[in-house]
């Protein structure tokens, strides 16, 4: 069962206290957007064995939403940070990037 | 007013600890807890400084608990909560803050009893070691299968929180793990 | 025959009997006693049957790896089967039965399938029972109920008498096993400084260390034990379980412990068991090792026992499986048993080593003892039906030619030992062969890697490979520092105790015996007793074409069930490699999954049972409803009252009271579970108008408006009136299920896309008791109790105010569900009751009438009002229930609004919400589909529609309906057909959805 910190109240939750809410940095696309955008943002998830970039709400604790860098094969978690960015912090990166070098996500490297 | 009834009208156990339902003024506050104004406010109506991060503060029979970076959960007598919501909602009017009085939407008991780490660590994933756990901090969590919160008073009395329609849930996971012959004895002291 | 011996018995107290009951005879044990050990001692060495055959079987091991000994335990409340006779442990007036059998243990009719072996071979289900087709039902399936199956499922009537509860615990380092090496890894953890709690199964600390010998820092095992044990019970950071198995090991740390606190004593007080869920920095598997048995003819023979499990039985609980023990083995430890039992003085009359240069010093001093040694030996077969009659002697290099029959009342055999990998393995820790012991370990270069990346399992002692007493000290100590240093403990002392033992000759690895065993022999050397798979099993699997050992486990059952393959599991893999021509370690080991051993299934539930199985949510007035006899609903986890019939009245007469009382005079619901959620913030307004599909912003301060929410993929997900509290504050109301997922997907908008917006969110649900006044006489029931001025004037439709009503602080909202007048009225949750009963008291003189969530169920959908969860299934958009009144055309975006312009949500042919009437004034079933001409491409009909929601409407005396129809709007007036179960299509007339009161005259007041 996962232990995740909340970056928001230093929690390291176990899963029952969190709750996954699927790919994070994804863009809204609105009423003007063409069909191929609305349904990349709606439908297209990355499906990553490797490094991923997930949110997750600490549901039952301080109610935040939160991103997690997380690893879907080994499960390494290599670090949360708000959710409110629009692209993962340097920190995380340059932690991923020591620890799996050459990885790709999206466009990042 | 003598209409007032908790949920389980003052419920009491006796076991592994002493379990009480209590009525407490209990008052949400949404805003930025660093907020200089918000801050006065509080320490104005209340008699507190805002807590830090998962901690609690009091004065008396007031008090306030960490819930979020933007949310606080503020106690006083259950009498005077609507006067103190009120209070604290015009001394905010031109911050951006919400002040909700929610003291009828929580119930509130109180554990008391050196086994009450042990009670709770049967239903919150939570570690309740004397070194991991200790009075002046609150810990929003899971109790078996609702929401709640806790926090310690002194080494022997805590208190726990949750909605009011689950009331009789909660005491009864509350009384069933503070049964007399379920002690662990896991806790040292 | 087996029985007690005078000396020994180091964990029973011969001052204390205990009587007990085995296929209703009384027997008589110690306190201290496995059940295995205690129906040894009463010559009981037939305890069960096996599971395809039937053959009779006696226990084999002395632990937990034993597949044979299971048996029904307890009675009624308290019957389990499937329980090992050899960890449970004997009390007064324990009774056990014996499985598999038909009619008696002794005498058993499915022997039979003894004869039909050869038709039961690997892969049998797959084969035998396919032809002819009927004589499945008929034959096949009786037949398999009536043999197959281990053990009895508990009466469907009983209802366990205990209970059981989960307990949280976090620790630096866990040590499960508590044998030398988890106590010496435990001590050098804690010296260091780290918290540690230790977990041991048994109700004893040392595991084979006291059984084996050897001394420690030149104290017996014993000794050093409780040396050991009294010194981590002192240190205030160490703590020791004993009756807890560690279960499983999970990810990042997290690790299930089984506390059996009163299987051994269950007139003790509180919870059965205790389910650890723990979460440890370190995890340190001591878990030991286990004897593997040899592959020869008769080996499944009652008698026939590991070399261990009868120095155990001898050793620890003073039994003797039989006089004259002769041994078989391919390595040095099994000669501790023979010396053991020539020691206790009883007979081994040979000990067939299949080494051609035999053993080390344990050889030389099992000789010395005058026991004879055959080397290069061989157990051909074993002879006895019950009982283990003699043993034929071989050599281990034929084919099985006999050279002499050794007569013998047990033997106890050795193939070497595994160690157990189980939990280093549960959470994907790889293993290495070791080809010396001719066993898989634990590779140290491949642990699990918890969430920082590091690894967080590390084996000790025989668990990790290390046999012989020195090593598993030093290798037990190494375990204890490494797992202080990565939790951070100060630099920890790596010295270890010294342990001295005789130096082992190196085994060799025995997987057939004889190697050359013919075919007849084959057949009749078992792998995997609790299946009953046997060595030419495995080989037809492999001819047949299971390479993997994955697919050969399931097509030949080997290793499954309750001990997956503890036994059998490395003979297996051997046995299959070889057929394949390969090597073991190619072929590789099946996946070790948790638990260890079962964990019962009260453990699992822990608390959660009777009045606590699950919340119920209980409103203000819930005792209220309970004490006027509610029918209730279940709404989520509220329970709300569905009707309230009266003394004599069934449910369905109680609705219909129910709503023709509120519409002629006075109806009082409580609607306290609808969800109240307070938004405020000087973007209070904008957001609300991104949520729903009306436009909020404009409603005015005192007014209230209906509102629809849609997911980001436009389909409806909840509706509600929204009262616009102040310039910055609204309320929302949200439907009964929808408070708590409304407010997540709110605060998920504000602080995932939005967060610069000035919003904040309180779900004040609970903080209010909601009462819905309801009909003709709502208004006077309101000014009798007095207090704010509730006239049209003062109040109109769709306006809300602050006051007080009969003395009590309310918020009343002018809005209807029902088409009446009607009042919603909030008031604090404490003062709920006290309200209600305010209510039911002065309305009186108005017949006042309480009502449930049918009725208030059919009254809107007489008025046409939609209900989420019956007109919406997640598939259906505001559009299609034509609801575009609500839908703003002014604004530029709302969550929703795009994916409805997409060409499927666009599409004319979308099925639209109608009303239906049937022709004959029935009632249409809930969910019938309207029938289309034609069928699909499976010969379905088509259709082109489906009811929604479906009644009797007292009110107008008829079945009214609303429907999802194709053009429905575009039909009114034509009559359809509806599917009607199993009875002929019903016939329904396309109307208005509204049944009752068009133009609103009756809410209008």
């Amino acid at each position: 069962m996962l232990l995740i910190t909340c970056p928001y109240c230093g929690v390291a939750a176990e899963e029952t206290e969190l709750h996954g809410g699927g790919e994070a940095h994804l863009k809204r696309f609105g009423p003007d957007s063409s069909d191929d955008d609305f349904t990349g943002y709606l439908f297209h998830r990355e499906n990553p064995k490797g490094v991923h970039f997930e949110r997750w709400r600490h549901v039952n604790g301080c109610g935040k939403w939160f991103h997690a860098a997380r690893c879907t094969n080994t499960l390494e978690v290599f670090g949360t940070y708000s959710a409110q960015t629009t692209e993962p912090p340097k920190d995380i990166l340059d932690t991923i990037r020591a620890k799996r070098p050459g990885f790709k996500w999206r466009d990042i490297a | 007013m003598s209409d007032v009834a908790l949920a389980l009208g003052g419920a009491t156990f006796d076991g592994l600890v002493k379990i009480e339902e209590l009525a407490h003024g209990m008052i949400t506050l949404r805003g930025d807890l660093t907020d200089k104004a918000i801050v006065a406010a509080v320490k104005d109506v209340f008699g507190v400084t805002l807590p830090g991060t998962r901690e609690t503060a009091f004065a008396g029979s007031t008090g306030a608990l960490w819930m979020s970076p933007d949310e606080a959960l503020l106690l006083c007598p259950y009498d005077e909560a609507q006067t103190k919501a009120d209070d604290l909602a015009a001394k905010l009017a031109d911050a951006h803050a919400l002040v909700v009085n929610v003291s009828d939407a929580r119930a509130v008991f109180q554990l008391k009893g050196r086994m009450l780490r042990e009670v709770i660590a049967k239903l919150a994933p939570v570690d309740m070691s004397p070194d991991a756990f200790t009075p002046g901090m609150v810990r929003r969590t899971r109790m078996a299968q609702v929401a709640a919160a806790f926090w310690m008073d002194d080494a022997s009395t805590a208190r726990v929180v949750c909605f009011r329609s689950v009331a009789a849930y909660m005491f009864g996971i509350l009384s069933t793990s503070a049964d007399d012959a379920a002690a662990v004895n896991h806790f040292a002291g | 025959m087996s029985t007690r011996v005078q000396t020994q018995g180091r964990l029973i107290n011969r001052d204390r009997p205990v009587s007990f009951k085995f296929n209703g005879a009384l027997m008589k044990g110690y306190q201290g006693d496995t059940l295995a050990s205690a129906l040894l001692a009463n010559d009981q060495m037939l305890m069960g049957r096996s599971f395809k055959y039937h053959r009779p079987r006696g226990v084999v091991a002395s632990g937990s790896e034993e597949p044979n000994a299971l048996v029904n335990l307890g009675e009624g409340n308290r019957f389990e089967p499937n329980q090992r006779a050899t960890t449970t442990e004997i009390f007064h007036g324990l009774t056990a039965t014996s499985q598999n059998h038909w009619p008696s243990l002794e005498y058993d009719i499915g022997i039979v399938n003894n004869v039909l072996a050869r038709f039961l071979s690997a892969g049998f289900y797959y084969k035998m029972f396919i032809h002819p087709r009927p004589f499945w039902k008929y034959v096949y399936e009786p037949f398999i109920r009536h043999s197959a199956g281990l053990g009895k499922a508990p009466d469907a009537e009983s209802r366990d008498e205990d209970r059981y509860e989960h307990f949280y615990a976090f620790t630096d380092v866990l040590v499960i096993g508590g044998g030398v090496a988890g106590l010496q890894s435990a001590l050098t953890a804690a010296r260091a400084g780290a918290k540690v709690l230790l977990l041991e199964q048994t109700a004893h600390l040392g595991g084979r260390a006291p059984v084996d010998g050897g001394t420690i820092d030149g104290m017996s095992p014993e000794a050093w034990v409780e040396k050991a044990r009294a010194e981590l019970e002192a240190l205030p950071n160490a703590q020791i379980r004993t009756r807890t198995m560690g279960a499983g090991v999970y990810d990042h740390g997290y690790v299930l412990g089984y506390e059996r606190l009163t299987d051994h004593a269950p007139e003790v007080a509180g919870p059965r068991h205790r389910l650890w869920r723990i979460r440890a920095a370190q995890i340190i598997t001591a878990t030991g090792a286990i004897e593997r048995p040899l592959s020869f003819a008769g080996n499944d023979i009652p008698g026939v026992m590991l070399a261990s499990a009868v120095r155990d039985y001898l050793v620890n609980y003073g039994v003797s499986p039989g006089d004259r023990t002769v041994v078989v083995t391919n390595n040095d430890d099994a000669y501790r048993t023979a010396i053991a039992l020539v020691q206790a003085g009883l007979k081994v009359p040979a000990i067939l080593d299949a080494r051609p240069q035999g053993g080390g010093a344990l050889m030389d001093e099992a000789k010395a003892l005058g026991i004879r040694v055959e080397t290069g030996a061989a157990a051909v077969k074993v002879k006895g039906a019950k009982r283990v009659h003699s043993v034929c002697r071989g050599v281990q290099a034929g084919e099985g030619e006999v050279l002499e029959e050794i007569f013998c009342d047990a033997v106890a055999m050795s193939g070497g030992w595994s160690p157990v990998v189980h939990l280093w393995s549960h959470c994907g820790g790889k293993l290495t062969w070791d080809a010396d012991q001719a066993a898989f370990r634990p590779d140290h270069d491949r642990a699990p890697t918890s969430h920082d990346g590091n690894p967080f399992v590390i084996a000790s002692g025989a668990a990790d490979g290390a046999f012989h007493l020195k090593d598993v000290l030093q290798n037990a100590a190494n375990a204890g520092k490494t797992a202080a240093g990565r939790v951070g403990a100060e630099e920890g002392d790596s010295a270890a105790p010294s342990g001295d033992a005789p130096d082992e000759a190196p085994l060799v690895p025995v997987w057939m015996m004889p190697q050359g065993a013919q075919k007849k022999l084959r057949m009749k050397a078992w792998l995997d007793y609790q299946n009953d798979v046997k060595v030419s099993d495995v080989q037809l699997a492999a001819q047949e074409g299971f390479e993997s050992v994955e697919h050969t486990k399931r097509y030949t059952t080997l290793g499954m069930a309750t001990d997956q393959g503890k036994l059998s599991n490395i003979n297996g893999l051997a046995t299959l490699a070889h057929a394949l021509d390969e090597e073991i370690p190619c072929v590789g080991t099946t996946t070790f999954r948790p638990p260890y051993t079962p964990v019962s299934m009260g453990a699992i539930a822990g608390e959660a049972r009777g009045e606590i199985f699950q919340p119920i949510r209980k409103t203000p007035m819930h005792a209220w409803h309970e004490a006027n006899g509610a029918h209730w609903e279940p709404v989520g986890h509220w329970r709300r009252p569905y009707a309230f019939p009266k003394s004599g009245e069934s449910v369905h007469d109680a609705v219909k009271r129910e709503v023709l009382a509120t519409r002629n005079s006075l109806g009082l619901l409580d609607a306290s579970t609808l969800g109240k959620i307070i938004v405020k913030g000087p973007d209070a307004g904008r957001f609300l108008d991104m949520l729903y599909t009306n436009m909020m912003s404009t409603l005015k301060p005192g007014k209230c408006r209906y509102g629809l929410m849609c997911t980001e993929n436009g389909f409806l997900t909840d509706d509600g009136v929204v009262a616009r509290i102040d310039e910055d504050t609204f309320l929302c109301h949200t439907t009964t299920g929808g408070a708590d997922r409304i407010h997540a997907h709110m605060e998920e908008w504000l602080q995932t896309e939005w967060w610069d917006w000035k919003v904040w969110t309180v779900n004040a649900t609970e903080q209010f008791a909601q009462v819905a006044v309801v009909g003709p006489n709502a208004r006077k029931l309101l000014e009798k109790l007095g207090g704010m001025d509730v006239s049209k004037e003062a109040l109109a439709f769709m306006e809300w105010k602050d006051g007080t009503i009969g003395g009590f602080p309310v918020r009343a909202y002018r809005i209807s569900f029902s088409g009446e007048l009607s009042y919603e009225i909030a008031v604090p949750a404490n003062l709920g009751r006290a309200f209600w009963d305010a209510l039911i008291e002065a309305g009186k003189e108005w017949d006042i009438t309480p009502y449930g969530t049918e009725a208030l169920h059919i009254m809107r959908a007489e008025k046409g009002f939609i209900m989420i969860g019956d007109e919406t299934d997640g598939t259906v958009i505001p559009q299609d229930l034509g609801l575009d009144w609500a839908i703003s055309k002014k604004k530029e975006d709302y969550i929703g609004k795009r994916a409805q312009a997409r060409s499927h949500m666009t599409d004319p042919k979308r099925w639209k919400l109608v009303g239906l009437e049937t022709l004959d004034g029935s009632v249409l079933k809930d969910g019938a589909y309207a029938i289309a001409e034609g069928t699909n491409e499976n010969g379905q009909t088509n259709t082109q529609g489906r009811v929604t929601s479906t009644y009797h409407s007292p009110t107008l005396n008829k079945g009214i309906a609303m429907g999802l129809v194709l053009n429905g709007p575009d039909r009114m007036g034509e009559v359809i057909s509806f599917t009607n179960g199993d009875n002929p299509a019903k016939k329904a007339r396309i109307v208005s959805p509204v049944f009752f009161d068009p133009e609103g005259e009756k809410q209008n007041v």
